[in-house]
Parts: C-alpha cells; sequence; structure tokens
C-alpha cells in the first residue's frame, strides 16, 4: 500500500511547496510511491466537502502530514490541529514552520500596529479604521511555529529546504529510518578560507562586493565573508541548505548568509549567539545598524516580541 | 428551498489563500458571492527599521513562486533610495535572471496547476483532476514537463546560487559575474526550453483550446480596464519601461512609475484582508457591478498582452497578431489569460537568449559601490501575476523608514471576485451546485493565476 500524505501550507509563501516541485523527475518517482490525500498546491480535496456542506475541517487520514508555514490565524491553527488528529507524523517543512520564518518578523508589533498600517498606506483610499473581518480568519495574538501548539515528529528547516534535503527525508519516512540531515552549522560546510579575523574591529554592511579574484576562481580560493568584515550568519545557522552539493548557497553567488535555516541547535539563539560570537572576538557591537534581522527567520518561540511601552 | 451558502474552501492549485463563498436565495439562484482574500502578514510594517539593503533578501519572502520579481523590484527600489544605478552588466544580469524566472513560472502555471482542468477536464474526479493525473494519463509529457521547469529552474541556481529566495540581486547591481562558459551552457538550455514553449503552444492552440472554446467564451467574462509594462516602443516588457493603465475601450495613458501613486488607489473591503486596487486616475471611484463597474483593471498575462502594441520578438509577435486576429484587442475573455500566458512564454524565452547572444553581459563590472543615505525610491517590474510596486523611504543612515507594496497579484482581487460572480450566477441555477460546477467557478479564478 503506497503511504497517504496530507500536506498544508499555513502562514507560508508556496515556496516551500516548490521545493518541493523543484525535486524534478525525482518528483514524478515519489509520486509513484505515495498518495496525496490533500495538497492545495496541487489538488483539489476541499475542507468541507467538495461541495462544501461540511461545517468544519476535515482533512483525510494520513500516514504522513507535512505542514509548511507557521500560525498566524484561527484557520491556521484549526488546520493544524486537525492533521496532527488525522496523521501518524507530522514533518514541519520549512523555517516558518519551524521557527516562525520571515513572517514572524511581524511579532516585532501588535496586529494593531500592523492592521494600521497596512489599511492606511498613502495609496489607500480613506476608510474609518475598520479592519476586514467578514469571512476571514481573525488573527492569533502573534505568529507561532508549528511545535508551540501541535507536537511536531520532523523538522525540516530552510527558506525553502532543499529539494535534496526533501527527497532525503521522504525516502527515508518510506523507508521507515530516521533521515541523515546534518546537524553542524553552515560555515562547516562552507569552502571559503578563514585565517582568523586579524584586526577586523568593525562590522560592514553589505553594500560592496567582497574581494575575490576572477570571476570563475572556485570558492574555496575565497576568504570567508566574515573576515573580511561582512555580517554572515553561517556559525550560527542550521547547515544542509546546499543540498547534495553541500556548499552554502548563498556563499555560492558570493554573498553572506543571513541564516535561512534556523539555528543549529533547535531551541538556539540567532541573535544572542552571533551577538556573543561577534563579541568575544572583540568586534564592536556598534557598528551593526540594527540586530532584529539577526532572528528575521526565527521570531517565533517568544524571541520577537513588542517593544514595550 | 432555503437560503444557503456554498463553501469553497480553501480555493486549490493557486498560489494565494483565498475562499470562495456563494450565497443562494430561497429559489437556489445566486443572491451574491464573494471571494475571501485569507492572508495578511505585514510586511509594510515589519521592514521598518531594517537597512534597506537587506529587503531583497526580506520581501521575496512574499512569494515563492515569485521570489524573483519581489527581489528585483526591491532591489530597484532600494538603488533609487540611495542614489545609484546598477552597472550596465549588472543591469542585464538582473534582467536575464527576471526572464528566466518568468519562463519557469509560466510552465508551473500552466502545466502544475491549470492543466488538469483542461487535460483531464473540468468535471473530473478530483483525485484525478490533478498533475498527478497527468502524469499518470501522459507519462510522456508530464515527464517533459518535468524536466523543462526543471532546467529552467535550474539555470537560476547554478548560476544564481538560490533560486527560490534569491540573494545575487544586490543593491548597484548584480552578486557576481557570468562567466563565458557559463553564458554558453545557459544559451544552450534557454533555446532547448524555447523549442519547448514553441511545442506547448502549438499543443495548446490544437489540443486544449478548441475543445473549450465555449467556456472561453463564457466563463468569467467581465469588462474592465489592464495595465502592464512598455518599452518606449510599445513593445511589452518585463523589466523596465513605463506604466500603460488602459480604459476598457482602449485607450490609454502611460506614466513613470514614480508617480504611481497618483493612478491607483487601493480599497478596503470588509470581506478581504488583501486590499483591491483600483484606477484613481480614471476618477470614477470603485465598483465591481457587473454591468457597470468603477475603476477596475486587470493585469497579468492577459493584460500585458492587451496593453503593448506588439512584441519584442518574431516568434512571439507572429503569436500575438494570430492572437489579435481571433480575440481583438484588449481581449476580455478571462480564459484566454491561458493563451496570453503561453505568447508570454514564447517571448520570455526568446528575449533570454537575446540577452544571452549579448557578449557584454559577461562584463566583469556588475555592481556599482553604495553609500546608504536618506532617499525615496519606487520599484517596479512585472512579475508573473501582474505589474508589482515596492515603494521605500530610508534615513540617512539608509534603514527604511516607510514601504509600501503593490503586490501583482492584488490588482486582480477586484475583477477575480466579479469573475467569480459572473460564473457562479450562470452556473449555479435552481439549488444545483455539483462539484463539477464548482470547479468552473474556480477556473474563473485559476485564470488569473493568483
Ligand atoms: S520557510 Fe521560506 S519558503 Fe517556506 S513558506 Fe516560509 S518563507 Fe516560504
Ligand atoms: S562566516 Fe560565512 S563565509 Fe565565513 S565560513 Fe561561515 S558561512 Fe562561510
Ligand atoms: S547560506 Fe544561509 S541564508 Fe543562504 S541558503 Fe544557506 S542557510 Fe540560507
Amino acid at each position: 500500500m503506497p503511504a497517504k500524505i496530507a500536506s498544508d501550507w499555513l502562514n507560508a509563501c508556496s515556496g516551500c511547496e516548490i521545493a518541493i516541485v523543484d525535486l524534478g523527475e525525482r518528483l514524478l518517482t515519489v509520486l509513484g510511491l505515495v498518495d496525496f490525500v490533500h495538497l492545495p498546491a496541487l489538488m483539489d480535496h476541499k475542507y468541507y466537502g467538495q461541495t462544501g456542506q461540511g461545517t468544519h475541517i476535515e482533512i483525510p487520514e494520513a500516514d504522513v502530514g507535512i505542514i509548511s508555514g507557521g500560525l498566524r490565524n484561527a484557520e491556521h491553527l484549526e488546520v493544524a490541529e486537525e492533521m496532527r488528529k488525522k496523521c501518524k507524523a507530522v514533518i514541519a517543512l520549512g523555517t516558518c514552520a519551524t521557527h516562525g520564518g520571515i513572517p514572524a518578523l511581524a511579532n516585532s508589533y501588535e496586529n494593531s500596529a500592523i492592521f494600521s498600517r497596512y489599511y492606511s498606506t498613502e495609496t489607500t483610499a480613506p476608510n474609518d479604521g475598520t479592519v476586514p473581518g467578514d469571512g476571514v480568519p481573525e488573527l492569533l495574538d502573534r505568529c507561532y511555529a508549528l511545535d508551540e501548539k501541535i507536537a511536531v515528529d520532523i523538522y525540516l528547516p530552510g527558506c525553502p529546504p532543499h529539494s535534496d534535503q526533501i527527497f532525503e527525508a521522504l525516502t527515508a519516512f518510506l523507508e521507515g529510518r530516521s533521515p541523515d540531515l546534518a546537524q553542524k552549522s553552515v560555515c562547516d560546510t562552507c569552502p571559503t578560507i578563514r585565517e582568523g579575523k586579524g584586526k577586523l574591529k568593525q562590522m560592514r554592511r553589505f553594500l560592496e562586493a567582497p574581494h575575490y579574484g576572477a570571476p570563475d576562481e572556485p570558492l574555496d580560493r575565497m576568504r570567508c565573508l566574515l573576515e573580511q568584515g561582512f555580517l554572515c550568519m553561517g556559525p550560527v545557522t542550521k547547515a544542509g541548505c546546499g543540498g547534495n552539493r553541500v556548499t552554502p548557497r548563498c556563499i555560492s553567488a558570493r554573498v553572506p548568509c543571513r541564516g535561512c535555516y534556523g539555528p543549529v541547535k533547535a531551541d538556539g539563539n540567532q541573535r544572542l549567539d552571533m551577538l556573543n560570537a561577534l563579541a568575544s572576538n572583540g568586534i564592536d557591537l556598534g557598528s551593526l545598524p540594527e540586530t532584529t534581522s539577526m532572528l528575521r527567520f526565527s521570531g517565533a518561540h517568544h524571541l520577537l516580541g513588542p517593544a514595550r511601552q | 428551498m432555503a437560503a444557503r451558502t456554498i463553501k469553497i474552501a480553501p480555493i486549490t492549485r493557486i498560489e494565494g489563500h483565498a475562499t470562495i463563498a456563494i450565497h443562494l436565495d430561497d429559489a437556489g439562484n445566486v443572491a451574491d458571492s464573494k471571494v475571501h482574500f485569507q492572508s495578511i502578514r505585514g510586511f509594510e510594517k515589519f521592514v521598518e527599521g531594517k537597512p534597506a539593503e537587506e529587503l531583497p533578501r526580506i520581501v521575496n519572502r512574499i512569494c515563492g513562486i515569485c521570489p524573483w520579481h519581489h527581489h528585483l523590484a526591491s532591489n530597484k527600489a532600494v538603488d533609487r533610495c540611495f542614489g545609484v544605478t546598477p552597472t550596465p552588466a549588472g543591469h542585464k544580469l538582473r534582467e536575464l535572471v527576471q526572464t528566466i524566472a518568468q519562463a519557469e513560472d509560466k510552465l508551473l502555471h500552466f502545466f502544475f496547476l491549470a492543466a488538469a482542468d483542461f487535460v483531464i477536464g473540468p468535471d473530473a474526479d478530483y483525485a484525478v483532476r490533478n498533475v498527478i493525473g497527468i502524469a499518470k494519463a501522459n507519462p510522456e509529457l508530464a515527464t517533459k514537463v518535468v524536466q523543462m521547469r526543471y532546467k529552467a529552474k535550474m539555470i537560476l541556481e547554478k548560476f544564481a546560487g538560490k533560486a527560490i529566495h534569491p540573494v545575487a540581486g544586490v543593491v548597484g547591481g548584480f552578486a557576481k559575474p557570468l562567466t563565458e562558459a557559463d553564458r554558453q551552457w545557459m544559451l544552450a538550455d534557454m533555446r532547448e526550453i524555447l523549442d519547448f514553449a514553441l511545442f506547448t503552444i502549438e499543443f495548446a492552440k490544437k489540443d486544449v483550446f478548441p475543445k473549450y472554446l465555449d467556456a472561453i467564451q463564457s466563463l468569467g467574462v467581465i469588462k474592465t480596464g489592464f495595465i502592464g509594462t512598455v518599452d518606449d516602443n510599445g513593445a511589452l516588457n518585463l523589466y523596465d519601461g513605463k506604466i500603460r493603465l488602459m480604459k476598457p475601450d482602449g485607450a490609454f495613458a502611460d506614466f513613470d512609475v514614480q508617480n504611481y501613486a497618483d493612478y491607483i488607489g487601493e480599497q478596503v473591503v470588509p470581506w478581504s484582508y488583501g486590499k483591491f486596487p483600483y484606477a484613481k486616475s480614471w476618477n470614477e471611484g470603485f465598483s465591481l457591478d457587473l454591468e457597470n463597474p468603477k475603476g477596475i483593471y486587470r493585469a497579468n498575462t492577459l493584460a500585458r498582452i492587451n496593453v503593448a502594441d506588439k512584441m519584442a520578438t518574431p516568434r512571439a509577435q507572429a503569436e500575438l497578431e494570430e492572437f489579435r486576429s481571433l480575440f481583438g484587442r484588449p481581449a476580455q475573455a478571462t480564459l484566454l489569460y491561458h493563451y496570453a500566458r503561453l505568447i508570454e512564454e514564447v517571448y520570455a524565452c526568446e528575449h533570454a537568449i537575446e540577452l544571452l547572444k549579448d557578449p557584454s553581459i559577461t562584463d566583469t563590472d556588475v555592481r556599482a559601490k553604495v553609500e546608504p543615505r536618506a532617499g525615496r525610491g519606487v520599484g517596479c517590474v512585472e512579475a508573473p501575476r501582474g505589474t508589482l510596486i515596492h515603494d521605500y523611504s530610508t534615513d540617512d543612515n539608509g534603514l527604511v523608514t516607510r514601504a509600501n507594496l503593490i503586490v501583482g497579484t492584488t490588482h486582480n482581487l477586484g475583477p477575480i471576485n466579479m469573475s467569480v460572480n459572473q460564473a457562479a450566477r450562470a452556473l449555479i441555477k435552481d439549488g444545483v451546485a455539483d462539484e463539477g460546477i464548482l470547479n468552473k467557478v474556480e477556473m474563473a479564478v485559476r485564470a488569473y493565476d493568483p
């Protein structure tokens, strides 16, 4: 019997699902091995029955539930709880699901501040301050990672996770073994040259190109971007984004890491860890323009909150 | 029969999060319908205080299907805030990756999201009415589709590091140059994808569209204006140019996107978190009335094909001429979005090849040096789903003080409501609304690829 899979996207951008599609021909292999019973991105199973007569959200039973996105509104929560009830195992797919992701940057603000900006921009026609509430799900007080509300069995962070890792996780699941996913940091998988930081005291913003030789010079001839003085979140970010090719994806574009795989240890704090690392290396933290961005991928779990009045 | 509400939730095989509510009266006919757009994430708020040069790597998370377009519109806005002009090679590389991303996206939409309704059939069981069903029914075609889309996607990943949520566009230009070797393999790959684009449009014209001519002429048809980007010769341009806003009768005005706020307004409606843009410059207000809409225009493929005087590449131009001879200008039938999408696919492939044929694209001066400063900038590209506008202001330190975004999809939120309303009224009579009928209502949404 093919394994049954239910999949849904919550406070998500669809990038995680496209990463599944990006399995390429392996997608056809996977489709031959499993039965999708619910997958709004690609198939038409409906929450309230196919003709919309139901009164509550129903998802068919499945061996595994794959959920991308965090929880931002009442419907996300209802779907997540229903998936938990109907699926033997739940995979949190992507950093939004594991740590809140970029949308959890909203946790720095009260919902009211978000509404009042969005519904009064310079192009918004004047309105009396009412917020839409007819037929749209009510927002939760903030953006939650999945495991703040339901139990999660497998964490697959990444924004998005590399397709090679998704393939490994799925095949491991089908074969009944645990997936072989890296537990180290992005730096541990980075080929750049490290010689120590030297006299470096300040962090530079990424407003100019890093130094490297000819355009086709391999990455193992380029000096580490952090040692060149550009903030790079590689030391405090979980490895894996390079997939089978290993090399971190941003570094291969000669651009510093921003931490999209979330913390190395699932409950780590990327901002705290990075600030500690910089401070212990004698870097002047005042040279950073701000630090909220260091939590841009992992602001759930109460790490980001509105400034106290 | 008692009045009741039919819920289509979620709308499937679309990118966003939306539901449809169709309200039936006592006689079982459609009294009203609403499309509820359910997502609000607050990007306009939470980018405040962030270094502007980081925004292209934050706002791309608005959409995982079209992250390149957010990434590049954002880069353009930041360039302007900081008063920098990208180097010529930086500019060309941005346009190249954006064009390839367009080519990839259209294959994704046509085959993975939309095609099941046409290839498997709108009334088929939902378990097979999808790309998985296509893979089982026509494995040869499915394999080819998967390979070609993957090839386009991998061009982006191999060259630019990250294809979903890209990082290679940087303020002042592009993060890395294109080597001669890159140029050669990319050219070969794009030629293959162009062949597939030409195959696809022939396949659709021969085997798909003719079967659905009735549906094309009736399903979700409304009359609106259109928006898109054209170059100085009036040819369709996906990356740069002036914005053309066309009225339902075909009259149009061109404007510089820096002045977008004079032309476009956004209406807040109680049933949708997403706001509904409308043509402020028409001075007629906002109404979704099917007989007499006000301020309503559409974006995305059909809109761009309508506003453009011509296509800048030969094969796409020939396709446009054939299309116009059949459907006129502006063409209003909603399902023609699919046809227009395939014409744009041909254009995107041809144009990517043009860009790659220019040897100066390998120039190594890809990035101008930048100093942060206070400023304001509007950046715009044509995303697959429509004219995409990012508008930022920065303080002296180059931190964002204010952001306003008009996302491609949102231009079509009002029209989607209208098309659904039109389709529901035409299809649902005497309380009969089976799965096939409801799927046809959704097809009126899917055409817009929201
Ligand atoms: S983790 Fe990234 S790719 Fe996945 S849904 Fe969130 S923003 Fe999108
Ligand atoms: S800090 Fe960045 S560039 Fe340096 S080794 Fe780590 S990931 Fe690589
Ligand atoms: S280098 Fe860092 S930011 Fe880039 S893809 Fe890898 S983990 Fe994500």
